[in-house]
C-alpha cells in the first residue's frame, strides 16, 4: 500500500516547486550575499560569527515560512477546494492521504533546507578565502564549521515539527485559521522555557496552573536552537542532538496521529 | 447475482446554524438497488440530496444511519475503489497540473505502470474530446473542458461502476451528446453508470431504471417504461402544402389545428385515431407529410407530478421529526 504514498507525496513536492517556493531561495541565496559583502566592509574577524548566526536564522526562518505555508495550502486548500473528492475516491486511505502529503512536505523541507545550508556554507567559503591566515587563526572555529550541519539537523527537526502541527491543524479548519494557530504555537513554543518559572512571577494559582499545563504540552521549540553555541564554538553533544531529535520526533509521531484520527472521520462538506 | 450497488436506508442529518447547530436531514432512509450492467438515471429537483447520496456512497461523508455496499463491499473498504470510478458535481483538480499530469497522478494512485499510463492516458483524453489540450495547464481549461477531463479521470481504471453527478452540467449541446454516447458505450461493455441529474431527457435517452428524490426521500423507482406506462396520450402530425378547404374538412377528427406558416399545420389528434388513415387521405388530397409523433407522458410530467405532491411537504415533516430525536 506504501505505492499510495509516494504519488502523494511526488505531487506535493512538485506543487511546492510550482508554487513559487524556488523563489523563496533566491531570495535567501540574495540576503546572504549581500550581507556578506556588507559585513565585509565592517570589523574584521567578527563577520564570519555573524553571517553565521544571520545563515543559520535565515534558513530556520524561511523553512518556516515555507512550513506553514505550503503545509497548510496543500492540505486545507485541498479541502476547501474541493480536488480532495477527486483524490480519496482513489485507493487512498485517508491515513495514506496523511502521510502522503507529510512525506511530500518532509521532502520539499528537506530540499529546501540543504539548498539553504550550501548557500551559507558557499557564502562562509568565499569569506574564509578571502582573509588572511591571521585572521582565519584568531577565529573561535573554523570558517567552513562542519558543526553547523549539527545545528541545521535540529532546524530541519523544527520544521518538521513545524509542519505536522500546520498539517494538524489543517485537517479541521480552514487555511487561514490554521496559519494562525501554528504561528501562534510555534511563537508560544518558542518562550516555553520561560513558562516553567512563570509561577515564581505572579500571584494567581489558576495562572501559574495554567502555564505548568501549557509547558509540559507546548513544545520547546528553544531546545532546537542552538545557533548560539554552534558560532562560538562550542561543543554540541551528541546526546544532545539525538535526544532532541528523539523529542521532536515522539512530538510529531503524536501529532500525525491525531491528524489522523481526527481527518479518518471528517465529512468533506 | 449481487446488486452493483445497494443502498439500505442511509440517512444524513446536516448540522445547521451558527450558534445552535440543529440537524438538517439532508435524506431520509433511502433504500435502492443497482444491478450490473444497469444504467441507472439518480433524479431530481436542486437540493433532493443527490449530491449526499453520492458523497455517502463514496466515503466523503459518513451517514448518519444507514449504510450502503458497492461491489457486495461495504462503501468503506479502500479496495473497492480500484473498481470504481467517479465524477464529483462541479469538479476541480489541480490548477498547476496540465490534463495528462493529472491523470499519471491518479494512474499511479490505481497502481498503473508508466508504460501503461502512457498508452492509455492519451486515449482516454481524446475520447472525451480534450487531447488536443493534454499539455495545458487545467487553469487555462473552461467549465466545460473541466468535466470532460473530470469524467476522463472516472474511466481511467476501467472502472465496473462509474458513478457521476451531473455528468452533463457545463457542457455544450455537443459535449452532452459526446457524454451521452459515452455513457451508452459503457452500458454496451457491461459496465455499470450511476448518474444524478435533474435534466430529464438525459435520462430517457440513456437510462434502463430511474430512481426520483425529492426532499431526501425516494418518491418513485422503476424502469421508465412502467414509470410513465408509455401509453399513447395521441398523435401530432405536421403537413405541408396543404389548402385550407382540406383542414376544415376534417372537422371532430382532430382535437387541435395550429397553423405554423401558410399552408403549414401541426395537427392533433386524439389516442384512439389511426394516423396511418389521415395521412393517406391528406397525402392523396396533395398535402405533404412533414412528421407524425406519438404523444405521450413524459418523464418530465410524472416528475413534476411527484415533486409537487410530495416534495416540499416531506421536507417539513422530516425536520420536525429529526427535532423529536434525543
Ligand atoms: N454541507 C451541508 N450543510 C448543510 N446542508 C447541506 C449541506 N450540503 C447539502 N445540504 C442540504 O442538503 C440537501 C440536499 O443537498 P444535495 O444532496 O446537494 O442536493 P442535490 O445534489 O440533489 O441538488 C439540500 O437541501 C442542501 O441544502
Ligand atoms: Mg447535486
Amino acid at each position: 500500500m506504501s505505492v499510495n504514498i509516494k504519488p502523494i507525496a511526488v505531487h506535493v513536492f512538485r506543487e511546492s516547486v510550482r508554487d513559487r517556493v524556488p523563489y523563496t531561495l533566491v531570495l535567501f541565496a540574495v540576503l546572504l550575499i549581500a550581507a556578506s559583502f556588507l559585513l565585509g566592509q565592517l570589523t574584521a574577524g567578527q563577520d564570519i560569527k555573524i553571517i553565521k548566526d544571520l545563515g543559520l536564522a535565515a534558513t530556520s526562518l524561511f523553512g518556516l515560512f515555507i512550513a506553514v505555508f505550503i503545509g497548510i495550502a496543500l492540505v486545507s486548500k485541498e479541502v476547501e477546494r474541493r480536488s480532495i473528492y477527486g483524490l480519496l475516491t482513489k485507493p487512498v486511505s485517508r491515513a495514506q492521504f496523511i502521510a502522503g502529503k507529510y512525506a511530500g512536505l518532509l521532502v520539499t523541507l528537506a530540499v529546501n533546507v540543504a539548498i539553504m545550508t550550501a548557500a551559507l556554507y558557499l557564502v562562509l567559503a568565499y569569506m574564509t578565502w578571502q582573509e588572511p591566515a591571521n585572521v582565519r587563526a584568531a577565529w573561535d572555529a573554523p570558517g567552513v564549521d562542519p558543526a553547523l550541519l549539527g545545528a541545521v539537523l535540529l532546524i530541519f527537526v523544527e520544521l518538521a515539527l513545524v509542519t505536522a502541527i500546520a498539517l494538524f491543524f489543517s485537517t479541521f479548519s480552514t487555511p487561514m485559521l490554521s496559519a494562525a494557530l501554528t504561528l501562534g504555537l510555534w511563537i508560544a513554543g518558542r518562550f516555553n522555557a520561560d513558562l516553567r518559572n512563570f509561577d515564581a512571577v505572579v500571584e494567581s494559582a489558576p495562572a501559574a496552573w495554567l502555564a505548568r499545563v501549557l509547558y509540559h504540552v507546548l513544545p520547546d521549540f528553544s531546545a532546537f536552537d542552538v545557533k548560539l553555541q554552534v558560532v562560538h564554538g562550542l561543543p554540541i553533544s551528541a546526546g544532545y542532538l539525538a535526544a532532541t531529535v528523539a523529542y521532536g520526533g515522539a512530538y510529531i509521531l503524536a501529532l500525525l496521529l491525531a491528524a489522523t484520527v481526527i481527518f479518518a472521520r471528517r465529512d468533506f462538506k | 447475482m449481487a446488486p452493483a450497488i445497494r443502498i439500505d436506508a442511509l440517512t444524513k442529518d446536516y448540522a445547521v446554524g451558527f450558534w445552535r447547530k440543529r440537524p438538517y436531514r439532508a435524506l431520509d432512509r433511502l433504500s435502492l438497488e443497482v444491478a450490473p450492467g444497469e444504467v441507472f438515471g439518480f433524479l431530481g429537483p436542486n437540493g433532493a440530496g443527490k449530491t449526499t447520496t453520492l458523497k455517502l456512497l463514496m466515503q466523503l461523508i459518513f451517514p448518519t444511519t444507514g449504510r450502503a455496499e458497492i461491489l457486495g463491499r461495504p462503501v468503506g473498504d479502500v479496495a473497492v475503489r480500484r473498481r470504481i470510478g467517479f465524477l464529483p458535481e462541479n469538479p476541480y483538480f489541480y490548477d498547476n497540473l496540465t490534463a495528462e499530469e493529472l491523470l499519471h497522478y491518479f494512474g499511479e494512485l490505481f497502481g498503473q505502470s508508466a508504460a501503461d499510463r502512457r498508452a492509455r492516458i492519451p486515449a482516454l483524453l481524446d475520447r472525451v474530446g480534450v487531447g488536443a489540450e493534454r499539455r495545458l495547464q487545467l487553469r487555462k481549461f473552461s467549465k466545460g473542458m473541466i468535466q470532460r477531463v473530470g469524467i476522463a479521470q472516472a474511466l481511467l481504471n476501467d472502472p465496473d461502476v462509474v458513478f457521476l453527478d451531473e455528468p452533463m452540467s457545463g457542457l455544450d449541446p455537443l459535449g452532452r451528446r459526446d457524454v451521452r454516447s459515452l455513457i451508452l458505450s459503457l452500458r454496451d461493455q457491461g459496465r455499470t453508470v450511476f448518474f444524478s441529474s435533474h435534466i430529464l431527457s438525459d435520462a430517457e435517452a440513456l437510462c434502463s431504471r430511474v430512481g426520483i428524490v425529492a426532499g431526501g426521500r425516494l418518491v418513485a423507482s422503476g424502469r421508465l417504461s412502467e414509470l410513465l406506462a408509455f401509453e399513447t396520450r395521441g398523435w401530432e402530425l405536421v403537413i405541408s402544402d396543404a389548402r385550407p378547404e382540406l383542414i376544415e374538412r376534417l372537422g371532430a377528427r382532430v382535437s387541435r389545428t395550429i397553423e405554423i406558416a401558410p399552408g403549414r399545420y401541426t395537427l392533433e389528434l386524439p389516442g384512439d385515431a389511426a394516423p396511418e388513415q389521415l395521412v393517406a387521405e391528406l397525402t392523396t388530397a396533395g398535402a405533404r407529410l412533414v412528421s407524425v409523433n406519438p404523444l405521450r407522458a413524459t418523464l418530465e410530467d410524472f416528475f413534476v407530478r411527484h415533486v409537487t405532491e410530495t416534495g416540499a411537504g416531506a421536507r417539513a415533516a422530516f425536520a420536525d421529526e429529526s427535532h423529536a430525536r434525543p
